[in-house]
């Protein structure tokens, strides 16, 4: 068994450094999609977190409660109502975008956007109590307090964003749903482990494993970094 | 300053101010006139902070009216008074760019707010400090820039609450003389203050408030020589009242 897991892993590393043109593929197409998604998340998140943060208004609360629980919405169950919408008899079928990575940006915009409004919120929540009496005293109050919100809180919501884009990444039930898990069209590195592993090809599932961790952790900390020196000149 | 309609007096009429039924300040009746330094004193609780609040639109009043007398807001399309808190808000950016963000919130122009922002930091010698992170500023240097950045919107009323009681008596005496300058360009102030011998220096006018209602209100140096109330009288000699 050992020699197996060492001789997969030895195949592995050769995927990866041999660059493997359907390797690269699939790793370039779920970058694809998950840098898609996380950066609609983002413009529509980002604003409206920080709306959510700095507004009061009748059943707010109740507002903020579904939006956390929102975060933990299961993938599949996102990737169910997504495949029900953009089903050819579904209200979204015209569109054609079922089993395409545009259906799979969807269910992970989705799967993502709680995410980032939620804490997103939290942050502006905190820094609005820190701001408030001076943004109101120049009349920066509502919508127009939000851009130097965001821009002032900016360090605290990467952190916001990496984890919609840990989410996003590590997905497999929503876009395998909506995506097909077709070869060279839909095939993501999380899909892909899920089938190469189940069809007994360990050195891909492997290295595409390896290959998201790794992507994983440079962006985190690349992320985590710029945060810190920003940070540090920005007080 | 700029020369136009004057803002001032400012008036309150039966002002009240209450939050879950419990009355904050109530029945205050007040008028503050132009060129003035009035300081508003009284101990911890008197309503102090929340009629500066009140009077810079931070709160609105359960009760009464507040009006200035040019329709506040309708002369230049902005407003004309400005606030400086007694723990300086910094936006995390530098001390330059503090000053420009609250021009650009004003409506300033981007070349007329460089030429603003480089003035203001001459003015307020705050020009070595331009590129420093304002939060990493002292105490003494953030509230410095904080009203740096209040006069650069050129405001005819500055409201000040407490602003020099977190600083040690070097910083006190330069924000204190910060002050008197824009007195002595007509400015009027409005600032609440527990230092009997910072009011003795600014003050032309005190206010003195105790629970929540104005107590007594009056020319300076006849409240310190003379003070018409018993509250005051005890207050000046540093009793609890």
């Amino acid at each position: 068994m050992a020699t197996d897991f060492a001789s997969a892993l030895a195949a592995a590393f050769g995927l990866i450094v041999g660059l493997d043109p359907a390797f690269l593929g699939v790793v370039a197409l779920s970058l694809q999609v998950t840098l898609s998604a996380l950066a609609i998340a983002a413009v529509i998140g980002l604003p409206l977190g920080a709306l959510l943060g700095i507004s009061r208004f009748p059943g707010r609360t109740v507002l903020v409660v579904v939006v956390n629980a929102l975060m933990g919405l299961p993938p599949v169950v996102a990737g169910l109502l997504i495949f029900l919408l953009l089903s050819r008899s579904g209200p979204l079928g015209a569109f054609g975008l079922l089993f395409t990575p545009g259906a799979m940006v969807v269910a992970q915009t989705v799967l993502i956007l709680p995410i980032v409004v939620a804490l997103t919120r939290q942050v502006i929540e905190d820094l609005w109590s820190e701001y408030g009496d001076h943004l109101r005293s120049i009349d920066l109050v509502g919508a127009r307090a939000v851009p130097t919100l965001l821009w002032d809180g900016r360090f605290s919501l990467t952190t916001a964003l990496l984890a919609g884009f840990g989410r996003a990444s590590a997905e497999v039930g929503a876009v395998l749903i909506v995506g097909g898990n077709i070869a060279g069209h839909t095939r993501t590195m999380t899909t892909a482990i899920a089938l190469e592993t189940s069809k007994g090809d360990l050195p891909l599932a492997l290295g595409l494993g390896i290959t998201l961790v790794g992507l994983t952790l440079a962006i985190n900390a690349a992320a985590f970094m710029a945060g810190r020196i920003g940070a540090r000149f920005a007080g | 300053m700029r020369e136009t309609t004057s803002i001032l007096p400012l008036r309150f009429e039966g002002v009240g101010f209450s939050v879950g039924g419990q009355d904050l300040v109530r029945d205050l009746d007040l008028t503050v006139e132009r060129g003035h330094t009035t300081v508003l004193l009284g101990p911890n609780g008197a309503g102090k902070s929340i009629l500066l609040r009140l009077a810079h639109g931070l709160l609105a009043p359960s009760r009464g009216r507040i009006d200035w007398a040019a329709g506040e807001g309708e002369t230049t399309g902005r407003r004309r008074h400005a606030m400086v808190f007694q723990k300086p808000v910094m936006l995390r950016r530098s001390a330059h760019d503090n000053l420009t963000h609250a021009l650009a919130a004003a409506g300033v122009g981007w070349r007329a707010r460089r030429a603003k922002t480089a003035e203001t930091l001459e003015r307020f010698r705050l020009a070595h400090l331009a590129g420093r992170p304002a939060r990493l500023l002292s105490g003494g240097e953030q509230q410095r820039l904080a009203i740096a950045r209040a006069w650069a919107l050129d405001p005819e009323l500055l409201f000040l609450d407490e602003p020099t009681s977190q600083l040690d008596p070097a910083a006190t005496r330069t924000i204190e003389e910060m002050l008197t300058g824009l007195t002595a360009e007509g400015r009027t102030l409005m600032m609440a203050s527990h230092d009997l011998g910072q009011a003795r220096r600014l003050a032309t006018r005190i206010v003195f408030m105790n629970r929540g209602r104005i107590v007594e209100t009056g020319p300076a140096a006849v409240f310190f020589a003379r003070p018409r109330t018993e509250e005051a009288v005890h207050f000046l000699d540093g009793e609890l009242i």
